[in-house]
């Protein structure tokens, strides 16, 4: 059934010729949404299948189940063997993978425009057919745990970044990593894994996102006669586990072998999906103001802090709008030769002060409003990256337009709002502080050795 | 591979379709820059690549000089200071980037054509490109600023391994160093030897200049003219030393508190436009080349569950580029996981592939050649690869044909007389087994 069907004209304020992005939207009987936008640039097509299940659908004792889960979908199903999907993939002349985020977990392939139908042959099969073995399980249990100690355990900034969340988020899920826990990732069982995959991957729980040369009706039959017979499920309602309001700053340190000192500085921020309706334009200010302070080489941080003072080795700011929790807005860095965490933190703090009692300038405004325009133009060099932005918006529970409205929504941001959300959330009150304390990493020389591996 | 998938494999040999490669313009500038240009009308902007054969295989003795020169171009120019220059570039929105490597050290200019932003963005890479000033502050900064990169080395394993393995695999030839140097070069490096490299190696002769984007072939030789003519004719870098493949095995272990040990293992493998460049590059694909469905990947992620990412790849450079394979595991598990890659690898050298397996590369690598000219961006890097390297125009055209004609026999004989399974450099990055 044909829902709605939209043609969007493009508005890209300052590019001179007009860039019409196709995009059609349906949604089938069982409740599988289908986005199709054209970019006839390259006989190509990227396939992506997005459902809403992440980490941030997990309680303890589970954490990182999702994730697991992505990896297990290219383990069988009832009618293909255990790796085969990505056997069929690759023959095809397919790239393919998967990612699991806080709020989502999708699947994709990039592929030649005529083998689009392979993969949905494929992607409806595992979406209610999949076979959790457990052999398997047990195999890839340990994929993931060498995944963990690669991403996670060896790196120092991922230690402080987990710890650091899970201090600012006390109930909210954003707590936990998405990796999940070392413990919870040792201990899933075949059942845990099942009753997940039921709860969660049906029609009516998934985007299908389709961008490349393709036409959308032919996509929309290809889509009805893989994924229409599928049967939808009754999916959870989600607690909403809103996180408690935090009353004062919280300071933790993370001692980890390490060469170089390293801070996270983080205030607890709304997003486009939890901000109150009459301060919607809060997260586009934000945005701005992470690029007043980061955005490139001319941004604040970089002519003050890293050039300037030359107290900051690197720093960085960092926001995201779109999420489907509350979040935080971040500041990470590690202090230039002979300076300190604290004389960094300092100058970071200065900063903020000054974002609080002076106003930006129209220049430094209109500065990033211009890279937020040309970006907006850049993005749609990779196909992929389109996708994954429909996607992502969609499986948070927005509408993929939002990425139109944005580079409106930010050029609408005044030099005053940029001011009020610094004052409103830069307080002490909201903020949590992390440290990397470096240990001796104590690696001694070299030792090199003819012939085999000794004594290990 | 079971029936089935053959059956699949077949099928598909039969439809496989027809595909354009985009249509290449290539010229000199009047004073000798090699110019390669593809027109992307559809998206109102360009992506300009300037390759100079100024990587770290010159640096010599000075190891870091090549990074540190490409670096400091936009720290200073024509009169203009690091914050002058970056305002001007994202005042318009156009993206300025910086990177050297072994070989090549590029700088890329990405901005929208629109005549506002073109011009002035344009005007800017042009001055640095051709008129840097290498300020002594900004010198100082950045140098300390590679100390601190070389300081977060050492809490990576996979660094620490990656430079062992160079300095093992390549000795006294110059792809030894790394790009970024070390801790005794860098602060040696002086402002005298920077301002002599860049008079050197960053000239006309020595450049190669690519364009994609929605400018006219007519516009695209003038800003070609316009970067160029400020350059100084020069003469083109002189030929690299012969890199000699190491002879014997040889075991690395630094010890790392982590808890898991990365391996890296490899040894010297091919130049860029090597003759037996696609045989070897089929070879690979089936052998740890194709992500998940690789043969290495089969025997450690998918039968033991020993490693989450395992791979093999030729790195093509100017001279004999490295053969590198890798995986990460558990401590205790490090001597296990290395057995199976070894014997994966030997087990290939002597028995090359199957013909399904080589089909099914051939299907993956000539049914995705698409992927790889989906983007102004993917086409530019390619273009800056064949112009570097002087691949014959036509390398894109004929590539697919060049992957279908290879043969299990040609895999074989190519491995066993290039790869050496026995006399391997092998780096293990880790701490004792718990």
């Amino acid at each position: 059934m044909l829902t709605k069907f939209k043609r969007i004209i493009g508005l890209l304020l300052v590019v001179p010729a007009v860039v019409t992005a196709n995009v059609s939207e349906y949604q089938l009987d069982n409740g599988l949404k289908l986005i199709v936008k054209e970019d006839h640039r390259a006989p190509v097509v990227v396939s992506q299948v997005w459902y809403k299940v992440g980490s941030s659908y997990e309680h303890n004792g589970i954490t990182g189940i999702s994730h697991v889960l992505e990896h297990m979908m290219f383990k069988g199903t009832e009618n293909l063997g255990p790796n085969e999907f990505s056997q069929i993939i690759a023959a095809n002349g397919g790239r393919e993978n998967a990612f699991t985020g806080r709020d989502y977990t999708a699947y994709f392939q990039t592929l030649e425009k005529d083998r689009l139908e392979v993969s949905f042959r494929l992607e409806a099969e595992r979406m209610r057919k999949l076979v959790i073995d457990e052999a398997e399980l047990l195999k890839e249990r340990e994929v993931v745990a060498e995944e963990r100690r690669m991403r996670t355990e060896d790196n120092p900034h991922a230690l402080v970044r987990e710890a650091f969340n899970a201090t600012a988020f006390i109930n909210s899920p954003y707590h936990h990593p998405v990796i999940g826990w070392m413990s919870d990732i040792n201990n899933y069982e075949a059942s845990d894994l099942r009753q997940w995959y039921q709860k969660w991957y049906a029609p009516n729980n998934a985007t299908v996102v389709i961008v490349g040369d393709v036409d959308p009706v032919a996509v929309y039959s290809l889509a009805k006669k893989y994924f229409g017979p599928l049967k939808p499920e009754t999916t959870a309602k989600l607690k909403p586990q809103t996180e408690v309001e935090q009353r004062g700053k919280r300071t933790i340190e993370v001692q980890a072998p390490a060469e170089l000192p390293y801070m996270m500085l983080g205030w607890k921020v709304p997003v486009v999906n939890t901000v109150e309706k009459e301060q919607s334009w809060e997260p586009y200010a934000l945005e701005m103001l992470a690029g007043i302070l980061d955005g490139g080489q001319s941004a604040r941080f970089s002519r003050e802090l890293v050039r300037g003072e030359e107290v900051a080795a690197s720093v960085g700011a960092g926001y995201g709008l779109f999420s489907r929790l509350a979040d935080m807005f971040l500041v990470v860095g590690t202090p230039a030769k002979g300076k300190s965490i604290a004389e960094l933190q300092l100058a970071v703090m200065k900063q903020v002060e000054k974002l609080q009692t002076e106003l930006v300038s129209e220049k430094e405004l209109h500065r990033i409003k211009a890279q937020v325009v040309a970006n907006a133009v850049y993005e749609r060099d990779s196909v992929f990256y389109q996708a994954m932005q429909i996607g992502m918006l969609e499986t948070i529970g927005m509408d993929w337009e939002l990425t139109d409205q944005y580079v409106e929504n930010v050029q609408a941001v005044t030099a005053e709002q940029v001011q009020a959300v610094a004052k409103k959330y830069f307080k002490d009150k909201g903020l949590t502080v992390a440290e990397l304390i470096p240990m001796p990493l104590d690696n001694k020389r070299p030792v090199a050795s003819a012939g085999a591996r000794h004594g290990r | 591979m079971d029936a089935k998938l053959l059956g699949i494999l077949l099928s598909l040999l039969l439809t496989l379709s027809v595909q354009a490669s985009p249509n290449i313009e290539h010229w000199q500038t009047e004073n000798g820059a090699e110019v390669y240009f593809v027109p992307a009308p559809e998206l109102a902007m360009v992506d300009i690549t300037v390759a100079f054969d100024a990587g770290a295989a010159r640096d010599g003795k000075q190891s870091g000089l090549a990074l540190l020169t490409n670096a400091m171009l936009n720290e200073g120019a024509g009169g203009l200071d690091t914050d002058q220059i970056a305002i001007a570039f994202e005042d318009v929105g156009a993206q300025f980037g910086n990177s050297s490597q072994r070989d090549m050290a590029i700088i890329s200019l990405r901005t929208l054509t629109e005549k506002e932003a073109f011009d002035p963005a344009l005007a800017m890479f042009t001055k640095v490109l051709t008129q840097p000033d290498f300020p002594e502050p900004a010198f100082e900064r950045i140098k300390k600023q590679m100390l601190i990169g070389l300081q977060a080395e050492k809490q990576s394993p996979s660094a620490l391994a990656s430079r062992a393995f160079y300095s093992n695999v390549y000795g006294e030839h110059s792809y030894a160093a790394m790009p970024a140097g070390d801790e005794n070069s860098v602060p040696q490096l002086t402002l005298a030897s920077l301002n002599a490299f860049y008079k050197q190696y960053y000239v006309a002769k020595n450049a190669v200049i690519v364009l994609v984007g929605a400018v006219t072939i007519t516009q695209a030789k003038h800003i070609a003219e316009q970067l160029s003519s400020g350059l100084v004719t020069g003469e083109p870098a002189s030929s690299l030393a012969r890199v000699t493949p190491t002879t014997e095995e040889k075991t690395i272990v630094i010890e790392h508190p982590s808890s898991q040990t990365h391996i890296v293992m490899g040894q010297v493998g091919m130049s860029r436009g090597d003759d037996d460049y696609f045989t070897l590059y089929v070879g690979n694909h089936i052998l740890g080349g194709s992500g998940l469905v690789s043969q290495l990947s089969n025997e450690v992620r998918e039968k033991r569950g020993l490693s989450y990412s395992v791979y093999s790849y030729f790195r093509p450079m100017r001279e004999l580029g490295p053969y590198q394979f890798g995986l990460q595991t558990r401590n205790d598990q490090a001597e296990e996981a290395l057995n199976v890659m070894k014997t994966t690898l030997k087990e290939f050298t002597e028995k090359g592939p199957t013909e399904a397996e080589l089909l099914a590369a051939k299907q993956n690598i000539t049914g995705e050649f698409a992927l790889r000219l989906d983007s102004n961006s993917k086409i530019a890097g390619y273009l800056a690869m064949i112009g570097f390297y002087g691949l014959p125009l036509d390398y894109l055209e004929t590539f697919k044909s060049k992957i279908n004609a290879v043969t299990v026999e040609q895999i074989k004989e190519a491995y066993s007389r290039r790869i050496k399974a026995d006399n391997m450099i092998t780096v293990l990055v880790g701490g004792k087994a718990e």
